[in-house]
């Protein structure tokens, strides 16, 4: 599974990354000493069987994900390694409180768009880079959503640069996917060295699911006591299938396809074995264009045919609501920062990675002087996909990328390559660093809360920085050291 | 529950129950090619169960004669058929895979690994030594999958789908291998003596009678015996009546408002093999009375698919 829209970044230049388990001396950081140690004392047969244990164990209960353009029906297993990434309490509360305070900027950024529009009229974003935006949906101006919440999970991807710092390279506020991985990496670290976590202090993840339907059931239409939730999927060959199926299981609620949902009066039906039974709320794990072909795409065969009318109506609630792409596209991050201080009074917590937005002409003058140092992304782009890694690419490929910039420069953003931090990491080689970023995990419904830690992507290959999954990306277990 | 799950459970339990009733046939004909036998009257055996399974033009479509090997290799691991005892497993897990959020996680670690295994086991580049040992294995599978699905399931309508497929389809299938013999049955031929043992011990063997045969009537194999045993035995798990009885009272426990002529024509297949006897049905004639058993079973399994499984739009 690729978790969502891409995070590839460049590839490391002259300054040395930073290294989350030592310091520059080579000495350990204290959160880490006494896994160091239990480390040291394991013999390298133990670890190498373990790694094959928790290989056959991910295989047998199928935590794997689907394959698109291989022989139907290929299932890859996500890479996983043993090596936990650990963060110390102190950085993990700074970390939430900018999550949080982010997440709900960018809610209130959405409830404003299509609604007043007041952050365009103060022109503290120019107007048409939202609404001429693809993701922007006309149909959701003036419609009002349970608790003005839009994106209910939203998974934020986090870096940390050559000093320590943490940056935000992405939100992903459509269907953002990979908690399924968070949880079974703990469950499976749990289940091959139960010692460690007597020895240390984890905060526990385990509760995801049920926050997630707390939060879920919080933002039913008003008037209903006991609302209906389901968890709507494209189907066992869509590549996150084990992670809608896991969460439909972890919640206790029925995991549906479009096919057994229909609308009758403005209101949703599932069909069952005992007649029509009334649906309030869908966890949606498909994206906005295939929800419903009257309104959208219509040739989508996912989809529910009336769904848009009867969510007009207020007698559903989708999660995450239709309209919140508008709101994760890499032309409006840029303004995310502006967006806490008009909406909260804030100023950021957590940092934007630097971005040159091509459409204005000294960006573009800048950038194109600069390509062989820069990472250049298609605002669209997701995946690793349609980028270029400037100091990992050759003149002709930089060249080639040249044109394509100067034909349509609106369409592209520039960073800069950042030295990624690392963790240690099992290779062929022994334990070797590795690249690796962080997607944390934010529920908005009554509140907003985050479970301790997220998902950490591994880059597996030596000095690769992309760690998306479809791209020879792994995955850690990341814990949140209480005390 | 979502119709969509009870139609995947329902697909599933009929799949993994078929993979291992055709085991069972390769294996009773597997073990008859081992002694010293009659190549004739093995290919024909082969050839009439072919027949009763609707097997017989995909066989044709790839093989020139009846070779009991051939025919081993195409029931058990033929992965272009769509009716060998691999791609059941492949199917039965497929439909697993579409709901494993319905089933406990050791049903479908069960179901998931049974068809890894499979895969592995097919992929062996010798399997000439082997086919007894896969369709020993996939019955074990077989057996494993049912004592999870008892021993770990609520019991909700998840569970009752699941047995409504297993006994619906295990009905089906003892219905066919009773086709595939029927001539042995014909009168006269219950003159007492047998026209030959290997025959009767197939047919035993398959569905699992053999031993039971011997413990339940401590005499010669005579043809009326084996009928009364296989059709109409309420304790014989694998006779017409037991797997009536089970579909009947599986059904009661999922009713539904449009389901009663459903549940009655279950309840009336039922109370017809409890009420018959056996001379009545072999003296008008064992093959219609199979063959109008086999359209009895379509029907009600056409009939569960639209009150439950693939309600019509709209219901």
């Amino acid at each position: 599974m690729d978790f969502a829209s891409g995070s590839t970044k460049g590839i490391l230049l002259g300054n040395k990354p930073y290294n989350e388990m030592y310091l520059s001396d080579g000495t350990t950081r204290p959160h880490y000493l006494s896994y160091e140690h239990w480390l040291k004392e394991q013999p390298a047969e133990r670890l190498s069987q373990k790694r094959a244990e928790a290989d056959a164990l991910f295989h047998r209960v199928g935590i794997t994900f689907a394959v698109y353009g291989q022989e139907e029906g290929a299932e890859r297993l996500i890479p996983f390694d043993i090596v936990p990434r650990v963060l110390p309490l102190e950085e993990w509360i700074r970390l939430e409180g900018g999550l949080k305070q982010r997440v709900r900027a960018l809610n209130a950024f959405i409830h404003d768009i299509y609604h007043d529009q007041q952050i365009l009229k103060a022109g503290v974003i120019p107007p048409e880079q939202v609404l001429c935006n693809s993701q922007y949906r006309p149909e959701m101006q003036g419609v009002d959503v349970p608790g003005g919440i839009y994106a209910h999970i939203a998974g934020i991807d986090i870096v940390r640069d050559d000093a320590g710092e943490f940056l935000v390279l992405e939100d992903n506020l459509r269907v953002p996917s990979g908690v399924s991985y968070m949880l079974e990496n703990r469950k499976m670290m749990m289940r091959l060295f139960p010692e460690l976590f007597s020895a240390h202090r984890v905060a526990p993840v385990d509760h995801y699911p049920d926050v997630l339907l707390d939060n879920l059931r919080s933002v039913a239409p008003t008037g209903v006591a006991d609302p209906t939730v389901v968890l709507m999927t494209a189907g066992a060959h869509n590549s996150a299938y084990f992670e809608h199926a896991f969460l439909a299981q972890q919640m206790g609620i029925e995991l549906v396809e479009g096919q057994d949902l229909f609308v009758r009066d403005e209101a949703v039906f599932m069909r069952t074995t005992q007649g029509p039974q009334r649906v309030d709320v869908i966890y949606r794990r498909i994206d906005d264009d295939f929800l419903d072909p009257l309104a959208f795409r219509p040739d989508s065969m996912l989809g529910v045919p009336g769904l848009l009318t009867a969510y007009r109506a207020g007698h559903i609630t989708i999660a995450n609501a239709i309209g919140t792409g508008v709101a994760d596209d890499k032309s409006i991050y840029p303004y995310v920062p502006e967006m806490i201080r008009f909406y909260l009074g804030q100023s950021p917590i957590i940092a934007n990675v630097h971005t040159w937005m091509l459409r204005k002409q000294d960006d573009l003058d800048y950038v194109l002087a600069h390509l062989p140092e820069l990472v250049v992304k298609e605002v669209h782009g997701a995946g690793g996909y349609g980028m270029l890694i400037g100091p990992a690419s050759t003149k002709a490929e930089i060249e080639a990328f040249r044109h394509q910039i100067i034909a349509t420069p609106e369409r592209y953003i520039a960073q800069p390559t950042l030295a990624l931090s690392t963790s240690p990491t099992f290779t062929g080689q022994g334990l070797k660093p590795r690249h690796i970023d962080l997607r944390p995990f934010v529920l908005s419904g009554r509140d907003v809360t985050i479970v301790p830690g997220g998902l950490t992507r591994v880059a597996l290959r030596e000095g690769s920085l992309v760690v998306n999954s479809s791209q020879g990306g792994g995955t850690k277990d990341t814990w949140v050291l209480e005390a | 529950m979502l119709s969509r799950t009870a139609d995947h459970l329902y697909w599933m339990s009929r799949y993994i129950e078929r993979a291992e009733s055709l085991a069972r046939l390769v294996d009773a004909h597997y073990r008859m090619s081992l002694l010293p036998h009659d190549d004739a009257a093995l290919a024909q055996s082969l050839r009439y169960t072919m027949t009763a399974l609707q097997m017989e033009e995909a066989y044709w479509a790839r093989h020139d004669t009846i070779e009991p090997r051939a025919v081993f290799e195409f029931v058990s691991l033929d992965r272009e058929f769509s009716g060998s005892i691999l791609s059941c497993l492949r199917v039965a897990r497929e439909n697993a895979r579409a709901v494993r959020g319905s089933l406990t996680s050791e049903l479908w670690e069960t179901l998931n690994s049974t068809w890894l295994d499979a895969r592995t086991l097919a992929a062996r580049s010798s399997p000439h030594a082997d086919i007894g040992q896969f369709v020993e294995w996939v019955k074990e599978r077989s057996h494993l999958t049912r004592g999870v699905t008892i021993g770990t399931m609520l019991r909700d309508e998840a569970f009752h789908f699941s047995r409504i497929g297993t006994f619906l389809e295990r009905a089906d299938s003892t219905a066919r291998i009773l086709t595939a013999h029927q001539t042995d049955f014909q009168p006269g031929a219950d003159a007492g003596a047998v026209p030959d043992p290997f025959e009767w011990s197939v047919l035993l063997r398959a569905l699992s009678a053999f031993e039971v045969y011997r413990r339940v009537y401590r005499d010669v194999i005579t043809p009326v015996k084996v009928a009364q045993l296989l059709i109409l035995r309420d304790d014989m798990p694998r006779s017409l009546l037991r797997c009536c009885k089970e579909v009947y009272s599986n059904l009661r426990s999922v009713k539904n408002e449009h389901s009663a002529e459903t549940e009655r024509r279950a309840g009336e297949m039922h109370a017809m093999l409890h009420f018959t006897r056996m001379e009545d049905i072999l003296s008008s004639g064992l093959p219609e009375f199979l063959e109008q058993f086999l359209g009895r079973v379509r029907d009600l399994g056409d009939r569960i698919a639209y009150d439950f499984l693939v309600p019509p739009a709209e219901a």
